[in-house]
């Protein structure tokens, strides 16, 4: 089983320390939601996974080998990663953006192969961009863009998935469809899949695991159901809230609460 | 199922028709250069037929026994004095066409050229201090050292400026190049003014001139070229994988770090090479490669092999423009690149108002 473990990192940005002593596992088949207020360390996790931010202690392993070992095309094979707002060139087409998803799986020289084509076809088809294939990007929305990112970390086929705020800036629609499919993806690949959200309420939709994280802290992890309480939102946002079940599937909705006392009560949170 | 495998074989068409067509269009491009090249041989206040030519160039390959029937000034017209200087034109072209679009590329800024980044005023500065040292030891090679060594340090000098922690941000890359480029500039205009008699020759070096090519210049700076050329061509797909964000190809497996030092290193070696002998020549490095782009995508596999090829055509024509318009006298090939580059970028900005890059 290829899982994907956090053991006691801690991380800094520009010598101010923004995570502490985190552990936690996301394991294939499962989707893991990271939540918690701006700035509690979940970008900077994702980039740590990515290893574009470099470990301060602890220790993150892939299959039990330390990611650290790996070369940059190994790591590349089996962690794909959707960045929050990634550059696209405007003149590329979305065929040949999904086609740079080969890269790691292809030497300095080599042509792509009919092989890495049909994965391609296949990463476009599955993300519903088959129809748009050559068009530009220029020319997409910022929903299809998304899926084009998508697309061309499924072409890299690899056996864990980060996803950093991948709905942000989205229509709620679009929101929704993303997420239908990268759970779909992660279920039917076996993909171990980590996704950054700021949205409670997504989150406690579409992830089986949610890990809550206050200050760069670990705060709580379990499922949404567990997790998801007016008390753990009072004590990680400092917001009182309503948390109802779901009419269609029982799952932790979250309102937040308008009553006088608790508007009061939110006021005085926040001058502190 | 059938549509799916309908849709895979027009992906599969798609790209093995794009490839075959950059196949062709590279070829095509490559016979093009030859026929332009030879045709611009008989062009001169000697007129050769080009049935001639063909013949004089061919009666110099090893193991071929032409019957002669040329005098030998014909012969020294057509290989020693137009061939060279063609020869170095186009080397000139090619290099400037490669390094505008690698430096375009690197910085994803569309706006990037050898003139940006302060590569061409370091290699001009260098060149003229070289007209005033009265250092013979070096001969004819003083002021191309020169000119090699001033774009090496101002590159250096920009690259170690704009560093911010272990990466080079666009942002401060292009600040460090235009304030340096900027500095140079005005310690290469106090040059010129000081250097009293010199003023001529330092003028015509700084707009850019063939006349004086021969054999030994295009012998020396050919393997620069060729090494410089070879290493750009091979990380071609890097250079695509890195029109993404720096974090996304370091994601994709891609080195950044060294491959924007190789890369660079690469387009300052050409540019380099390509300004030593001939001067500073504008336009080049910008025009080629957005004409490139327009016409056949942004795939840089297809695109430097084109941006070379094209280059080394569009200088070998201006050079041709710049000995025969007004014998005897040369205007400065710098001057009829710009002449035509100006007009010619601005029509490109009207015809496609969005996007260029």
């Amino acid at each position: 089983m290829i899982k994907l473990e956090m053991q006691g990192i801690s991380l800094s940005y520009n010598h101010a320390p923004v995570v502490d002593k985190v552990s936690f596992q996301v394991v294939p088949g499962e989707m893991l939601g990271l939540i918690g207020p701006n700035g509690c360390g979940k970008t900077s996790i994702i980039k740590a996974l990515s290893r574009v931010l470099p470990l301060r202690s602890g220790k993150i392993q892939l299959d039990g080998q330390d990611i650290n070992r790996l070369s940059r095309s190994q790591m590349a094979k089996l962690i794909g990663v959707v960045p929050q707002n990634p550059l696209m060139p405007e003149t590329f087409t979305v065929a040949e953006v999904v086609l740079l998803g080969r890269t790691p799986h292809l030497g300095l020289l080599r042509h792509e192969s009919a092989g890495d084509l049909k994965i391609v076809e296949w990463a476009m088809e599955r993300t519903g961009m088959s129809t748009l294939a050559s068009r530009k990007i220029g020319e997409l929305s910022g929903g299809e863009r998304q899926r084009v990112t998508v697309a061309r970390v499924l072409a890299q086929e690899p056996v864990a998935i980060l996803l950093d705020e991948p709905t942000a800036n989205l229509d709620i629609n679009h929101q929704t469809a993303i997420l239908d499919l990268i759970r779909d993806l992660c279920k039917e690949r076996n993909l171990a899949v980590l996704i950054a959200l700021h949205d409670l309420n997504l989150a406690a939709q579409y992830c089986d695991k949610l890990v809550i994280l206050k200050g760069g802290r670990l705060f709580t992890e379990g499922t949404p159901r567990q997790v998801i309480t007016a008390e753990n939102i009072l004590a990680v946002y400092g917001m009182n809230s309503l948390v109802y079940p779901h009419p269609e599937n029982t799952l932790p909705v979250v309102l937040a609460s308008n009553k006088a006392d608790n508007r009061s009560n939110n006021s005085r949170i926040s001058e502190k | 199922m059938t549509t799916q495998q309908n849709q895979l074989n027009a992906l599969e068409n798609r790209v093995t028709w794009r490839r075959r067509f950059s196949i062709f269009s590279v070829a095509a491009m490559a016979v093009g250069l030859l026929v332009v090249g030879s045709l611009v041989l008989t062009v001169g206040s000697v007129h050769i037929a080009f049935r001639q030519v063909w013949a004089i160039l061919v009666s110099h390959l090893p193991l071929v026994n032409l019957e002669v029937n040329w005098s030998s000034t014909t012969d020294m017209i057509v290989t020693g004095i137009r061939l060279p200087r063609i020869i170095l034109a186009g080397m000139a072209g090619a290099a400037l066409g490669v390094a505008g679009a690698t430096y375009q590329g690197l910085f994803r800024n569309p706006l990037a050229d050898p003139y940006l980044i302060g590569v061409a005023q370091g290699a001009a500065l260098g060149a003229v201090t070289g007209f005033l040292l009265p250092w013979t030891f070096l001969g004819g090679y003083l002021i191309p050292v020169l000119a090699f060594l001033g774009a090496l340090v101002s590159v250096s000098a920009v690259y170690l400026i704009a560093r911010v922690g272990k990466a080079i941000p666009v942002t401060t890359l292009i600040l460090a190049g235009v304030a340096i480029g900027s500095f140079l500039i005005s310690l290469t205009s106090y040059i010129t003014i000081i250097s009293a008699d010199k003023m001529p020759g330092i003028l015509s070096w700084l707009m850019g001139k063939f006349s004086m090519a021969n054999w030994e210049q295009v012998g020396l700076i050919a393997p620069f070229l060729v090494v410089g050329l070879a290493v750009i061509f091979i990380f071609a797909r890097p250079l695509n994988v890195m029109q993404l964000d720096e974090e996304q190809a370091e994601q994709l497996g891609i080195n950044v770090e060294r491959t924007k030092l190789i890369l660079m290193a690469a387009s300052t070696l050409i540019t380099a090479a390509a300004v030593c002998f001939v001067g500073t020549i504008g336009f080049v490095g910008i025009i080629i490669p957005h004409a490139v782009r327009l016409i056949w995508g942004p795939d840089h596999r297809t695109l430097l092999p084109l941006a070379a090829l094209s280059g080394a055509i569009l200088l070998i024509l201006a050079d041709t423009a710049s000995r025969t318009l007004f014998p005897p006298t040369e205007i400065p090939v710098g001057v009829i690149t710009a002449f035509l580059g100006a007009p010619f970028f601005l029509f490109l900005l009207r015809r496609k108002k969005k996007a260029v890059f």
